[in-house]
């Protein structure tokens, strides 16, 4: 009897250590750097438009295809060489380029540019931009900008006509009903396509750190990034992430989620229920339930990969690659992997099987046999 | 008395008549475009004065329906069934899509601004448009009429051609690329057809105004029709061959790349190349010189040796040409579209100001034939000066007529340097030549008082070398000119009212006070100088945009109507856009107070602008 008891007890104590923790998708990761060909190690964005990869760094705009860079600066016409957003017209294949000095459409290898000087937008440093039909959204330090390309007429929004308190758009995602802006120390913006009317979302404690009630409202003023998708908003802040329904508010924090730190410079939805957030401390996955970082560990160097579960509990899995850096500036992704800018250069994330996919797979092709 | 002051308001009335644009009532044809039905039975005609859409019996050359078509249509497609038909109306802004059985018009579906020509896929689910003003190409879905997208072309996108397999729609633009005193850029547009997405753009340096495209058979050749224009340099310099080279770019992979081949010789020129088709054995292509009233025949053959030969460009060897031209065949005035018939044997070309077609014989390269068309056999002094404005005949050598600069009566985006007075003084944009009464007087400088002048002896001395116009055709060209009309203004909204943001435009262009309150003197408020129903006072103004290199200050003041439509600005065409008039050339507040403006507010002063 006393035995069984030992048993019991040795299996309660081990079980949540012997536990495997939940399948996340793991990578090899491929880093790109001046040493092969990239522009820059200053990645500030990163786009995928099918086999073709671009990245937007502090000098330069990189393409990669067939295996090569391709890289264009102001010389071929870019408006300025540091590079800090990217869109893709998914209609035309056109690639829009937000820099320094103003926006470039990138068409067959045509650059246009169009700046506050020669153009109607409002402001040359433009951190932000994305193409929904017929308009490209701009976010530059001053204010929004949108554009449309059948007629070339510009729309601005800012203090005047929105409730923009602050005019420092950092980033904007538009959707075919809603185009949302994080405006750096104003929230969130909403605007509506149909009534053309605007709606702010701001943090209930003002601009301070202090968290009083969970959920209760965007984390903070202080807003990078957003990504609407499937009706879903996701906010990226220096002070922790934001998922907004339509009706309400979930709040990311260290404390209480698996992102490794709280200072985010961007996030993109997969869906309703995943999304990446691009930390300082790693590149990190969100399932819905269960959190991935991957990156150099923080001490070591050494390639990391963290899973958190439901319960909270952290699980190290074995790597041998990780992204070039831990400082994460962009996202996107092209099928099963993900490209990912860093502050040390444009990391390839190349989908692994999991222990568990293999199990599956070889589960289905088992069952598959005997139908 | 009272009989005295009848005569003098019936005198008076005539006068008024005369001086009105609107008192030639005569309603030409104007063919422009044709296409084949695939059977060869029936001969497609677009006409662009009459609005109307031409079958032709080919079999009895009589012209068997008419059917009414948008406002200046431009441009014609068949799809590769032949069941229909379609149409681009470039003053609507729209195709027309008519059932090629009936001959009724189905619909239309909509375009960019100008829609200037159409081509059908090869399954004719989705048609391609080029916008001029919009300087793009519609993507249209067929069964919906919805324009699914637009992609980006050049300068004022005019033509289309789709290869022979259907894989690749090219498109040409008739302005080059905005700039400012750089040699002139422009390009082909390439679209893959599977993707619905411009996959190059085949640059192409020193040209400006490139017209139609063709495909050969086998894919491996291509040729454009365009202007090589010499404008970095003085005109002083005419009667060496100056001002434009007339010729054609030839692409593929039988060239290995882009060669630019000149179609005039030494002494005599081969103005406006437009019209180009290549025949299905690919031994010949013919080009119409819509300005020169004929059709330059070239042997493949002989073309392709001569490019492969000499790696050197030519594209200034006047004397090339006599190595590939095979003929130069006279046809009727302003040959503009041509087309093979489907057997190959004939070709068939469209004399715009003549309302006929010439049938060439291709074997013998001579003309057997010409088909009336109906239209109005009275030839009215507008008709005769647009005949006039169009022809290079006049020019030294024939090398260019009034059209070559004034691209379907607008302009070319070009600056010259006009005047025999020293290299790079006087240095002007070209302007748009439409609605141009109550604008006088004209050149940026305000030198010329009227037309008459304008166009005769400053055209005689300056431009042509020769010479030049007898009274009556002075009479006859000014006739036209003064009224070529004005095009639809699309920022307007169909109720005439303004957008919010272009009343708020409004009120900044009539203002009275800067935003600090202080008063604007009058001379420097804009309605000042842009005033009357062209906002133009015709007066000079010094508004602080001369150059070192401008012999004075003063500059005229144009008129603002359409001022959307023609890119670059002020008088030396320094400004890319109208916000560079304001944003760089304007650091003193001369040309109006602009520099107490928000974006916001120089934004909606350029969206008023573009309701003018």
């Amino acid at each position: 009897m006393r035995s069984i008891w030992i048993v019991c007890v040795v299996i309660l104590v081990a079980a949540p250590l012997l536990a495997s923790p939940p399948a996340m998708p793991m990578y090899s990761w491929e880093n790109f750097t001046t040493a092969n060909g990239l522009p820059d190690n200053h990645v500030f964005c990163v786009l995928v438009d099918g086999d073709r990869v671009w990245a937007g760094t502090e000098n330069g705009l990189g393409l990669y295809e067939n295996g090569k860079w391709k890289i264009y600066r102001p010389a071929d016409g870019l408006a300025h060489r540091a590079v800090l957003s990217l869109a893709l017209d998914k209609r035309t294949g056109d690639v829009w380029a937000g820099t320094m000095g103003g926006l470039s459409r990138i068409s067959a290898g045509r650059i246009d540019t169009f700046t506050q000087l020669n153009s109607g937008l409002s402001n040359d440093i433009v951190y932000g931009v994305g193409v929904q039909d017929d308009y490209v959204w701009v976010a530059s330090a001053a204010g929004a900008s949108r554009l449309n390309t059948r007629t070339g007429q510009w729309a601005l929004y800012n203090e005047r006509n929105t409730p923009m308190y602050e005019i420092w758009t950092y980033g904007v995602s538009p959707g075919t009903d809603k185009v949302y802006y994080a405006v750096w120390g104003a929230g969130l913006l909403e605007y509506d396509v149909k009534t053309e009317r605007w709606k702010d979302y701001n943090d209930p404690d003002g601009e301070t750190e202090i968290v009083l009630l969970k959920d209760q409202g965007l984390i903070h003023e202080i807003t990078t990034s957003v990504s609407y998708i499937d009706k879903i908003v996701w906010v990226a802040t220096y002070f922790g992430a934001s998922r907004y329904d339509g009706r309400s508010w979930h709040n990311f924090l260290t404390k209480d989620s698996g992102l490794p730190s709280n200072f985010m410079s961007f996030i993109k939805g997969v869906d309703a229920n995943r999304a990446w957030f691009c930390t300082d401390k790693g590149i990190t996955y969100y399932d819905g339930i269960n959190w991935a970082v991957y990156r150099p560990a923080l001490d070591t160097r050494r390639p990391e990969m963290l899973v958190r579960d439901a319960d909270g509990n952290v699980t190290t899995v074995p790597v041998k690659t990780a992204p070039a850096h831990n400082y994460t500036l962009g996202i996107d992704f092209q099928g099963d992997d993900v490209w990912v800018a860093t502050a040390e250069g444009l990391s390839h994330g190349i989908r692994q099987a999991s222990p568990s996919d293999a199990a599956r797979a070889s589960n289905a092709k088992h069952l598959g046999a005997h139908k | 008395m009272k009989w005295f002051a009848a005569v003098v308001v019936i005198l008076a009335g005539f006068l008024i008549a005369a001086a009105s644009p609107n008192f030639d009532q005569e309603r030409y044809l104007s063919p422009g475009e044709m296409a084949f039905s695939p059977d060869g039975r029936r001969l497609y005609i677009v006409c662009e004065k009459s609005d109307e859409l031409l079958v032709l019996d080919v079999e009895t050359r009589a012209v068997v329906k008419k059917v009414a078509v948008g406002h200046v249509p431009r441009g014609l497609a068949v799809s590769s069934d032949g069941g229909q038909i379609f149409v681009a109306n470039s003053w609507n802004d729209n195709v027309s899509v008519i059932d090629a059985k009936s001959f009724e018009p189905v619909k239309r579906v909509g375009a960019g601004f100008e829609p200037t020509n159409v081509v059908a896929d090869r399954t004719a689910e989705t048609l391609y448009v080029a916008n001029r003003l919009t300087n793009d190409v519609s993507v249209i879905d067929l069964a919906s009429g919805h324009e699914i997208k637009r992609l980006a072309a050049g300068h004022g996108a005019s033509y289309l051609a789709l290869s022979p397999d259907g894989s690749t729609v090219y498109a040409t633009h008739v302005y080059p690329k905005v700039a400012h005193r750089t040699t002139p850029q422009s390009e082909i547009t390439v679209i893959g057809t599977a993707g619905q997405r411009v996959i190059d753009r085949v640059p192409l340096s020193n040209v400006a105004g490139v017209f139609h495209i063709a495909i050969s058979a086998d894919g491996r050749l291509g040729v454009a029709a365009q202007l090589r224009p010499k404008n970095l340099i003085p005109l002083a310099h005419v009667e060496h061959g100056w001002a434009f080279g007339n010729s054609l770019t030839l692409f593929g992979t039988d060239v290995g790349g882009v060669v630019e081949v000149p179609i005039d010789e030494l002494d005599r020129y081969f103005a406006l190349p437009f019209g180009v088709v290549i025949t299905a054995d690919k031994s010949r292509i013919f080009v119409t010189a819509a300005g020169s009233d004929s059709v330059t025949a070239i042997d493949v053959e002989k073309l392709l040796r001569f490019v492969r030969t000499h790696r050197q460009s030519f594209a200034n060897d006047l004397s090339a040409s006599v190595n590939y031209v095979a003929a130069r065949i006279p046809v009727g005035r302003n040959p503009r579209g041509l087309v093979l018939s489907p057997d190959g044997k004939s070709l068939y070309v469209a004399n715009r100001l003549d309302d006929d077609i010439s049938v060439i014989d291709v074997r013998t390269n001579q003309v057997t034939g010409t088909i009336d068309l109906g239209g109005p056999k009275k030839v009215t002094p507008l008709r005769r000066g647009e005949q006039i404005f169009y022809s290079a005949k006049y020019s030294f050598q024939g090398q260019f007529g009034c059209a070559n600069c004034h691209i379907d009566a607008t302009f070319d985006g070009l600056q010259w340097d006009l005047e025999p007075d020293g290299f790079g003084v006087d240095v002007v944009d070209n302007r748009s030549i439409e609605d141009l009464a109550g604008t006088e007087p004209f050149k940026w400088n305000g030198g010329n008082p009227d037309m008459p002048t304008e166009c005769g002896p400053r055209t005689e001395k300056y431009f042509y070398r020769s010479q030049s116009y007898n009274e009556q055709e002075l009479t006859d060209l000014v006739t036209f000119v003064m009224a070529t009309p004005l095009r639809p203004n699309r920022y307007r909204l169909p109720n005439g009212e303004l957008t919010p943001a272009q009343e708020r435009g409004k009120a900044i262009f009539e203002r009275t006070r800067s935003k600090d309150g202080r008063e604007i003197p009058v001379a420097n408020q804009c309605g000042y100088c842009h005033s009357g129903n062209k906002y133009t006072n015709q007066k000079l103004a010094d508004v602080g945009t001369g150059k070192p290199i401008d012999r004075s200050p003063l500059i005229d003041t144009p008129q603002l109507t359409n001022v959307a439509n023609s890119a670059p600005y002020l008088h030396d065409g320094s400004a890319r856009s109208m916000e560079e008039i304001w944003t760089v050339f304007n650091p003193k507040d001369k040309h109006g107070v602009t520099n107490d403006l928000t974006k916001d507010e120089l934004n909606d002063l350029i969206e008023y602008l573009r309701t003018l």
